[in-house]
């Protein structure tokens, strides 16, 4: 179960898997998640389905080795299979009565990002992707993005490629220069999100984001995802992961993610020793 | 002639000095002579008010009987007739408030310990005897039990002694539903429950992990594949908040998360294991039933120096267990009884500093019988806590309602059925425990999931004509 059938090496921190699920990948939509671990002692983590293939019968998951659940899921190769893959999980992304889009991904957040721009222009809806990355070394999907997209900006924080800066000031300016949009839709880490709602929110466009918050069980169970959208409490895993951008509390959404940020770190640097240990041996 | 003792047999257990340290279990379990010494106490009356207490009709007299005459091979057997998991029962039944309470000993002193002797006759049979398997004839009917805790593990298992082919699904990566994640190991050890689930499989069942019904696929879907009848044992397992300010501080768990992380996820043993726990100082427990205590006495294990419980009513109205609330006393859990939290404070990086509580006094009775807590005017105070755990309760989870047509739910969420039949509104579709009550016992959800598997097999066959 769970066998890994094809991985790609994206950039040295984020990688591609592509996992046989049928069960998953019959009722995939974007926007939904699943949650995987790797070995039978292993975490649950949730991870944004990045694409997904009905007839093979598969999902492909893209990630960032920042933990040491997702450096373990890094080392593994075709042929290794995973103890667990559950979902498809929360709410599939809407997209009725969309003419124009633009597709917003930071980072890894273009991973999730894809499926939403695909889907979309497969739609025939005018799609413009906005990419952004810290360095050129880290961009990802630049071509399967151009494929599903009208225009393509791909930004880098320190110009490395040539465009020097955020996501959010290329969105700002194409809106400044007279660019339509009926949905504004944005992933990346938090605080990129949240600057692209507060470039949007003048203009009164709609304007999506997908939040990732601690969870363990991804069906209403634990509450620990618990994210204020309009002064509301949700849950992402049932109620999202896709909210409105301009209800919700992102300061509070920063502050959840860092509960274990301490443990995350002993997790890892015993992650570290384990390597070392085998590479020892 | 019967042991006239006025006291039960103690149960031996860990010194709560050493046990509120570690995860293993408390009660020890008596011994043979133990044993058979309480079991001469019961008197084997004729009426035997004892089994009209318990949901699954244990024969409790003749099992005890056997016991009392050395027999434990028997006994277990005896009680295995119509309880298929006794090992779980001895331990989390509420005794106290079933055949223990109907016991004719209880009138004039202690009852006799049925949970206990019951416990002995299981955990004796698992230690000394090779559990023979008896397949029974496949009658190459298929149905499909969606939830693996008590209710149904239980249908499950009784459906496969009649010979249906029974897939259970379950959507964590683990079966065994609330046993497993709710229940801590301390008092109910997951080894245990494994052994249970391993029993069914061989008696042929098909348990499916990370099947999460209403995700990955449908009850229309089920009966697609083939499933004739279709069994909801999913529980209540959205937990409920209190809507007060301060929730959402980083520091606040629901008692479903943090248990979830401790008992499934086994963040005790972090980094060892790979999921943590916040692990606070000074804990605060909201709630006064099972849950709360396991989550206060799983915080004390975890190494907190305070654990408070705080309740709004009083201890007579506790829900949880005599013997819970006495083992969290022996180790040292602070009942804060008449308070109830009214916001939770935080500090300037967002994390749980306080939490406000107001007192309570007791009114007039209300709907469930019991008497209305009332804040007293001018009693805010603040308990010093750097974690709070919210145990006031669970609601059923909305997936499988919103995902089944012509499924009726009452306002509550709950499942309606039939009292009788465990079934549902529509056909072919039963339903018991948790998503039918809303949370109650591991008892109550067993008898229904017994009583939805006779009524499948009633259903099927009368299809079939």
């Amino acid at each position: 179960m769970y066998k890994i059938l094809r991985k790609e090496i994206l950039n040295p921190q984020v990688k591609l898997l592509e996992i046989e699920a049928p069960y998953v990948a019959r009722k995939a939509e974007p926007g939904q998640f699943i949650i995987l671990r790797v070995h039978e002692e292993g975490e649950r983590i949730p991870l944004t389905i990045a694409d997904y293939d009905r007839e093979k019968g598969t999902v492909t998951i893209i990630f960032q080795e920042v933990g040491a659940t997702t450096r373990l899921l890094g080392t593994l190769e075709v042929g290794d299979s995973l103890a667990d893959f559950c979902g498809p999980l929360g709410v599939a992304s809407h997209f009725e009565g969309v003419k124009r889009a633009a597709v917003i991904g930071g980072g890894l957040g273009t991973a999730i990002a894809y499926p939403q721009a695909k889907k979309l222009f497969g739609m025939g809806v005018e799609v413009d992707v906005i990419i952004g990355f810290r360095n050129k070394d880290l961009i990802i999907l630049e071509k399967e993005m151009a494929k599903v997209s009208n225009r393509l900006f791909v930004t880098t924080d320190d110009g490395s490629n040539g465009t020097r800066g955020f996501v959010s000031d290329v969105l700002k300016k194409r809106i400044e220069e007279g660019a339509q949009y009926d949905v504004v839709i944005a992933i990346g880490p938090p605080i990129m999100m949240k600057v692209v709602c507060d470039v949007t929110r003048p203009y009164g466009i709609k304007t999506i984001v997908s939040l990732n918050p601690v969870m363990i069980d991804g069906t209403g169970m634990c509450g620990g995802c618990r994210v204020t959208v309009g002064g509301e409490t949700k849950f992402a895993c049932v109620d999202g992961p896709d909210f409105d951008g301009h209800l919700v509390d992102f300061d509070e959404l920063i502050r959840r993610l860092s509960i274990y940020r301490e443990d995350e770190r002993i997790a890892l640097e015993r992650h570290a020793c384990r390597l070392g240990g085998v590479l020892n041996a | 002639m019967p042991n006239m003792s006025p006291k039960k047999v103690p149960m031996p257990e860990q010194d709560p000095q050493v046990r509120s340290r570690n995860f293993s279990e408390v009660a020890l379990g008596y011994t043979e002579e133990m044993a058979i010494e309480e079991a001469q106490r019961c008197l084997n009356c004729k009426h035997r008010p004892c089994m009209s207490g318990c949901p699954v009709n244990v024969r409790i007299p003749e099992f005890i009987t056997l016991i009392a005459a050395g027999e434990f091979e028997k006994a277990y057997e005896k009680i295995y007739e119509t309880n298929s998991l006794p090992a779980i029962c001895g331990r989390v039944c509420p005794q106290e408030t079933q055949c223990e309470q109907k016991c004719v000993r209880g009138i004039k002193g202690e009852p006799v310990a049925i949970g206990r002797l019951e416990r002995f006759a299981a955990d004796w049979y698992m230690k000394n005897v090779k559990r023979q398997v008896t397949k029974t004839q496949r009658n190459g009917k298929k149905v499909a039990v969606i939830g693996s805790g008590p209710a149904g593990l239980t249908c499950a298992g009784d459906l496969a002694k009649m010979g249906y082919d029974v897939t259970v699904f379950e959507a964590f990566h683990k079966a065994g539903g609330v046993l497993v994640y709710g229940i801590p190991e301390f008092r109910l050890p997951k080894d245990l429950v494994q052994r249970e689930i391993d029993a069914l499989k061989a008696l042929g069942v098909e348990i499916r992990t990370n099947m999460v019904i209403g995700k990955t696929l449908n009850v229309d879907e089920l009966f697609e594949e083939g499933y004739e009848a279709v069994f909801i044992g999913s529980g209540a397992g959205l937990p409920m908040f209190m809507g007060i300010p301060g929730e959402n501080l980083n520091g606040v768990y629901s008692a479903n998360e943090f248990l979830t992380r401790i008992n499934l996820m086994k963040a005790y043993k972090f980094p060892e294991s790979d999921t943590p726990v916040f692990r606070g100082q000074n804990v605060a427990v909201v709630g006064g039933g099972n849950v709360a205590m396991d989550a206060a006495r799983s915080a004390k294990r975890l190494g907190a120096e305070n654990v408070y419980i705080v309740y709004r009513r009083s201890e007579a109205e506790m829900p949880a267990r005599l013997e819970e609330v006495h083992h969290a006393k022996e180790e040292g859990i602070i009942f804060r009884l008449l308070t109830n939290p009214t916001r939770i404070l935080g500090d300037d990086k967002g994390w749980v500093r306080g939490m406000e509580c107001v007192e309570m006094t007791l009114g007039e009775p209300d709907a469930s019988g019991r008497r209305r807590p009332i804040p007293k005017a001018g009693s805010e105070h603040i308990l010093e806590v750097d974690t709070v755990i919210i145990a006031i309760g669970t609601s059923p989870n909305p997936l499988i309602r919103s995902t089944t047509s012509g499924l009726e739910t009452n306002k509550k969420g709950c499942i309606v059925v039939d009292e009788n039949t465990c079934q549902t509104s529509r056909e072919g579709v039963f339903a018991g425990g948790d998503a039918v009550t809303g949370s109650a016992t591991v008892i109550l959800a067993m008898g229904a999931g017994k009583k939805a598997a006779k009524a499948i097999d009633e259903y099927i066959r009368s299809k079939g004509q």
